[in-house]
């Protein structure tokens, strides 16, 4: 062919000369950029080195404190020692297997419930394998049944106790979030009234509060030999706080809708129900993805606040094992970076599934 | 100001006609959007709606539509007085009317097909499947090629979101159709495709179809009759014979675009150092 295209210039030059000019380009391309780089890597070299001697060159995972008192970097023998008692707090020794195996059950109805969206044929089973799942993890933690020992629910604790008060927080905030939200825009003065002041009264208090409020002042207006439980009282409070912040998360994405949505549906026949459904929710919560889960990330980092009234999350256990044995004491920060891990990864996860489901929902509408 | 309805020419027809609008008037707080709205149309008759913008025409749709109530007069279809219900319990009408909105409001949440024939599947009256094949049917009948059944709204350009919008209001087989500017951004060719299809909808079904359009040419020579509007009244309306020899000034300049005339920008002369 006379007129052969001509291939625009590939790159050039060894994979090792390109990187120099990368680096130059983007890291050296003036005094400042180059003054900001050379700051950062003596950062990370002042940061870094001794953090990686502190947690693995320099530690233990031996459970016993002479070992951890031969070492100066990390005493994960701490952990590793209490390990049963940071998971499970206080719940009695023998049965722990029961809440382990209530973890799983609540992490496979999680994961077979996100995955929904992803397996269309798996939203038919979310609803029953709630209704089913919940009552299993209820008997496995209680007993009382089948063969269990009943086991109080003021023994619970760990990570157990933090993840049942967050997903029952989340599974319960979310209607009534979205329910609040509708009142607080609906045309009916004397729900939007309750609405209005039920939101700004909760959102105007601390969460410790109202935790503080369900605990001691309840039971104060209860007649004698009536009680609530207590675990029951902070899963109450923990939701209506949540639900206050969700509420307004929904309105925003409701005002984000278009009006001539609602017309339109006004304009098929549906009624409010059917158009909030159908047409606008899906639109409103979607754009509302981000703040949802922030609000859920938030009260799940909120429920270590139970350990006020007297309840062990995770949080409240490690400080358990701590004080178990005064020769441990010192060991706190291994005790803290062990939760703030669990907890790291929990909301990490929470913040990817959200991202991922953004875009699973974002992909029919490319703008 | 002259109220011209003696020109009515379908007001001769035997006994009330299908759809009829006495004295209909609707305010936004104290702003009149309607004031003494009265029109009528028999089964199969199109009328075009005409007027400069603000002229309350879409908020007259939308009350025939039932989305707004009306505060004054009646609106009566066969008869019926459907002013003063709410749209949640006047559902049986709403299954009578279509309508094309002027920014189409189509769901974005759903795909073309579940758009088109949402209120055939939410009713009960075809199952998914059908419902389907019917949303093909339609989009060809718009000019859409099967295909696009599958996308989103916000896939589609703006001409085709429109027909998207029209296959939606024709989907139920209503008995009244109202049209916010079906034709509005859509080429000349496709107009006119359109515009036939909206004449053989209104011939062969015998339905009644209103529209809104800013397209002289089109009201004047597609419809049936014509209805000149502005700040909320009917300044003229009569058959499509009599705008030829009509004497209405707002008309005269509406039907020509020209700014001199009775139809006056509040606020033309204010800005023009802008331009000067």
């Amino acid at each position: 062919m006379a007129n052969s295209l001509k291939l625009p210039p590939g790159p050039v030059g060894t994979v090792g000369q390109r990187s120099v000019t990368w680096v130059r380009k983007n890291l050296f391309n003036s005094w400042f950029n180059s003054l900001l780089t050379l700051l950062s890597i003596a950062f990370v070299l002042w940061i870094v080195p001794p953090i990686i001697e502190w947690a693995f060159v320099n530690s233990t995972l031996t459970p016993s404190i002479d070992a951890c008192r031969a070492v100066t970097g990390a005493c994960w023998g701490f952990i590793n020692a209490n390990l049963r008692l940071i998971l499970f707090g206080v719940y009695p020794y023998d049965e722990q297997w029961r809440p382990l195996l209530a973890m799983i059950v609540l992490f496979g109805v999680i994961i077979a419930s996100l995955a929904g969206v992803k397996y269309p044929r798996m939203q038919k089973l979310i609803i029953p394998m709630w209704v089913v799942g919940i009552p299993v993890i209820a008997i496995l933690m209680w007993g009382g049944m089948l063969g269990l020992t009943y086991v109080q629910n003021s023994s619970w604790g760990g990570l157990p106790l933090t993840l049942i008060l967050s997903t029952i927080g989340i599974v319960f905030a979310f209607p009534l979030g979205l329910l609040l939200a509708l009142g607080r825009q609906s045309n009916m003065p004397a729900i939007k009234t309750l609405s209005v002041v039920y939101i700004e009264v909760i959102r105007g208090v601390p969460l410790i509060t109202v935790l503080f409020m369900a605990s001691v002042m309840f039971p104060l207006f209860l007649p004698d030999g009536v009680s609530i439980d207590k675990l029951l009282r902070a899963q109450i409070g923990i939701i209506l706080f949540t639900a206050a912040y969700l509420a307004e998360v929904f309105r925003g994405g409701l005002q984000a809708v278009p009006r001539g949505q609602f017309e339109a549906g006004d304009s098929l026949g549906l009624s409010y129900w059917q158009s909030m459904r159908l047409i606008i929710l899906p639109q409103a919560l979607r754009l509302v993805i981000p703040p949802t889960v922030n609000s859920f990330i938030s009260m799940l980092k909120d429920t270590t606040l139970v350990v006020i009234i007297g309840l062990f999350d995770l949080l409240g256990a490690v400080k358990l094992a701590l004080r178990s044995d005064p020769a441990w004491t010192r060991y706190y920060v291994e005790g803290y970076v062990f939760a703030a891990a669990i907890f790291f990864l929990i909301c990490y996860s929470m913040g990817r599934y959200s991202a991922y489901l953004e875009k699973e929902l974002r992909k029919g509408e490319r703008r | 100001m002259t109220f011209p309805s003696d020109n009515d020419e379908n007001s001769k027809s035997n006994g009330p006609a299908f759809l009829q609008l006495e004295k209909v008037g609707k305010k936004f707080g104290s702003h009149t959007v309607l004031d003494n709205v009265s029109l009528s149309l028999d089964r199969g008759q199109t009328m075009a709606i005409i007027g400069p913008s603000a002229a309350g025409k879409s908020v007259l749709l939308k009350c025939l539509a039932g989305i707004y109530p009306v505060d004054q007069g009646n609106i009566l279809i066969n008869g019926q007085d459907i002013s003063e219900k709410q749209p949640a319990d006047q559902g049986h009408w709403t299954d009578k009317i279509g309508m094309l909105f002027q920014q189409n409001a189509l769901f974005d949440s759903l795909p073309i097909w579940q758009n088109v024939c949402f209120q055939l599947i939410e009713n009960g009256t075809l199952k998914r499947k059908d419902a389907r094949d019917k949303a093909v049917d339609l989009l060809g009948l718009v000019g859409l090629d099967p295909d696009s059944s599958k996308l989103r709204p916000s896939d589609l350009s703006g001409g085709m979101q429109k027909r998207v919008g029209i296959a939606r209001a024709i989907a139920n087989d209503p008995e009244i159709l109202l049209l916010d500017n079906p034709t509005a951004g859509l080429d000349p060719v496709l107009s006119n495709h359109i515009e036939n299809m909206i004449e053989t909808i209104a011939k062969k079904r015998m339905t009644t179809v209103i529209t809104v359009t800013n397209d002289m040419e089109i009201a004047r020579n597609r419809y049936d009759y014509l209805t000149m509007m502005h700040e909320g009244r009917v300044y003229w309306s009569g058959s499509r014979n009599q705008v030829e020899t009509a004497q209405n000034p707002h008309l005269t300049q509406m039907l020509s675009g020209s700014s001199q005339g009775p139809i006056a920008m509040r606020t033309q002369n204010r800005g023009q150092h802008l331009v000067a």
